[in-house]
């Protein structure tokens, strides 16, 4: 199974990322993608159905779809089957879960010394990839955007956590502010209306 | 160019609104007292407005602006103005007068945007136009595009549902746009291939405009977001069917391969959902499908044109260098609106 988050993704940019997965699956099995409408699950549904996958999508919220792609000898995904469970999975299981939001607004992690600043939140960011249940989103803005643009060690951590459906966005006034809008290295550029809507509608927002 | 527009969404005219989602949103919006001298209003979804001033002067006023859909400002100010500038033609009309419409960030640098309204101008000057002001907003993306006036004959502007059964269709560019710059946009474009569909985008659509005017014309709208497939069905107006013969229909060939790829766009999947079950495909293959819902960006015109003329017309838009083909015809209203085969 691969997991593969397209959410703020425009078309046909999910598309790419899921055939990207089948081939990392290397022959058969199941590819989980998640998108944020419903023309990107259209869009996946004509290449399954192109190609003999099988499909799979149900809606899990507003602007939340999930979409499994079944290829080869197992087609799990016929219409109408049961979803499968995923008792053992770190996967933001949606329902019962708080929604969890980190707010990066700095690229150091308190005040006093930035070296040591730079540092804390190095670890932090490694120590939250390390948990078992990841926040739904993590926002960079201010001082943060630059973290999603040129911290190494963050950005793959990040970027690990975004393939265990973790989103990473990143504030594009924020980008275009300090003249690094086209260094960002991973997740998605964002607005303050997105940013806004993640902050007031989360159950936990974490500042580090 | 040096300079890059930063943040190449989905741009051009796959940035549109879907045309079901627009039909119901216009649909509720109040009518005003009926002036006899608008004779194109938007009730009848056509590509510009038009006025009578007088008994051989009619003004045509349309407006067209959206993101780019290619990294060069300059290209990029072009095509936002040829795709504009076209619907004047899509009447029959000629250019008069053109303002700019401009969105562009605050802390963007000036060139790109100096970049951008240097290719609009000359686009408009190469249109015979005068570019006569703009408004420009701070906005977090670059848009750009044309307010644009142009003057047509009140008795000879065409309207895009005006086809008589046995029409033939004449489209005068090729499909496939929309597909080529979104591959672009993921590095699976050619070079080549980018190329000429930034060149057909540039290209203003009065060449054809102006060779269809020595024919008798039914019928004619520029095909752009909706996509070849939409814009027909439009055409149809609900009276009419049509058949497409899909090997005529021009195409750049290399959409298909990225149609295979399912490098697809969100637009040409809304105009899928908005006309898919009125179309019959006859079996052609998945790619050549995906080309006919493509959305383009400054596409050409597509034009009913009374069957004896249709030859004539087709050599003579080729002759001036056109990729011009007759594609299909008009035919009674049928079980499927659209016949593909």
């Amino acid at each position: 199974m691969k997991f593969v988050n397209a959410i703020g993704d425009a078309c046909p940019i999910p598309v790419v990322k899921t055939k990207n997965a089948i081939a990392e699956l290397g022959g058969s099995g199941t590819v989980e993608t998640l998108v944020d409408n419903e023309i990107a699950v259209q869009n996946l549904e004509k290449m399954a159905k192109q190609k003999n996958y099988g499909f799979f999508s149900k809606k899990l919220e507003e602007g939340k779809y999930r979409v499994l792609i079944t290829v080869g000898e197992e087609d799990l995904a016929a219409e109408g089957q049961e979803e499968p469970e995923y008792e053992n999975c770190t996967f933001p299981v949606q329902g019962r879960k708080k929604r969890l939001v980190v707010a990066v607004n700095s690229d150091v992690m308190g005040h006093g010394d930035d070296v040591l600043g730079g540092l804390l939140i190095k670890s932090f960011i490694y120590a939250l990839s390390q948990q078992d249940v990841l926040p739904d989103t993590i926002l960079f803005y201010n001082g943060g955007a630059k973290l999603t643009c040129f911290h190494e060690d963050i950005i793959k951590d990040l970027q690990e956590m975004q393939e265990r459906g973790t989103e990473v966005m990143t504030c594009g006034t924020c980008l275009n502010h300090y003249g690094i809008a086209d260094q960002l290295k991973v997740g998605t550029v964002t607005n303050m209306y997105d940013i806004v809507e993640k902050l007031t509608t989360a159950d936990l927002v974490v500042k580090p | 160019m040096s300079e890059k527009i930063v943040f190449c969404k989905g741009g051009g005219c796959t940035a549109k609104l879907g045309a079901g989602v627009l039909e119901r949103v216009l649909s509720m919006l109040p009518k005003g007292e009926a002036d006899p001298a608008l004779l194109v209003g938007f009730d009848s979804s056509d590509d510009a407005a038009v006025y009578q001033v007088s008994d051989d002067l009619a003004i045509v006023q349309t407006l067209d602006f959206f993101p780019p859909m290619v990294d060069d400002p300059y290209i990029f100010g072009k095509i936002a103005a040829a795709n504009a500038l076209s619907d004047v033609y899509a009447m029959g009309g000629t250019v008069k007068t053109a303002l700019n419409i401009v969105c562009f960030p605050e802390s963007a640098d000036l060139n790109i945007l100096g970049a951008i309204l240097q290719g609009g101008a000359e686009k408009v000057h190469e249109a015979g136009g005068n570019l006569v002001g703009g408004h420009s907003i701070a906005d977090s993306d670059v848009k750009y595009g044309l307010s644009v006036t142009g003057f047509v004959h009140p008795k000879k502007f065409y309207k895009n549902n005006g086809g008589n059964p046995g029409d033939k269709l004449i489209l005068t560019k090729k499909l496939g746009v929309g597909i080529i710059c979104t591959a672009a946009r993921v590095g699976a474009a050619s070079e080549a291939a980018l190329l000429e569909a930034e060149e057909s985008m540039m290209t203003l659509n009065k060449y054809a405009s102006e060779i269809l005017r020595s024919y008798e014309v039914h019928a004619c709208t520029d095909v752009t977001g909706f996509g070849l497939l939409v814009h027909l069905h439009e055409m149809l107006g609900g009276k009419l069917s049509a058949r497409i013969f899909s090997s005529r229909v021009p195409v750049i060939t290399e959409a298909f391969i990225h149609a295979d790829e399912f490098l697809l766009t969100a637009a040409g999947q809304r105009n899928r959902n908005h006309v898919g079950a009125q179309v019959d495909f006859g079996g052609i293959p998945f790619a050549m499908e995906e080309v006919l819902f493509d959305p383009q960006t400054s596409g050409g015109l597509l034009a009913a044109v009374r069957p004896d003329q249709a030859e004539e017309a087709v050599k003579r838009l080729q002759g001036a260098g056109l990729p011009a083909a007759m594609i299909g015809e008009l035919c009674e209203k049928d079980t499927a609106e659209i016949h593909v085969e």
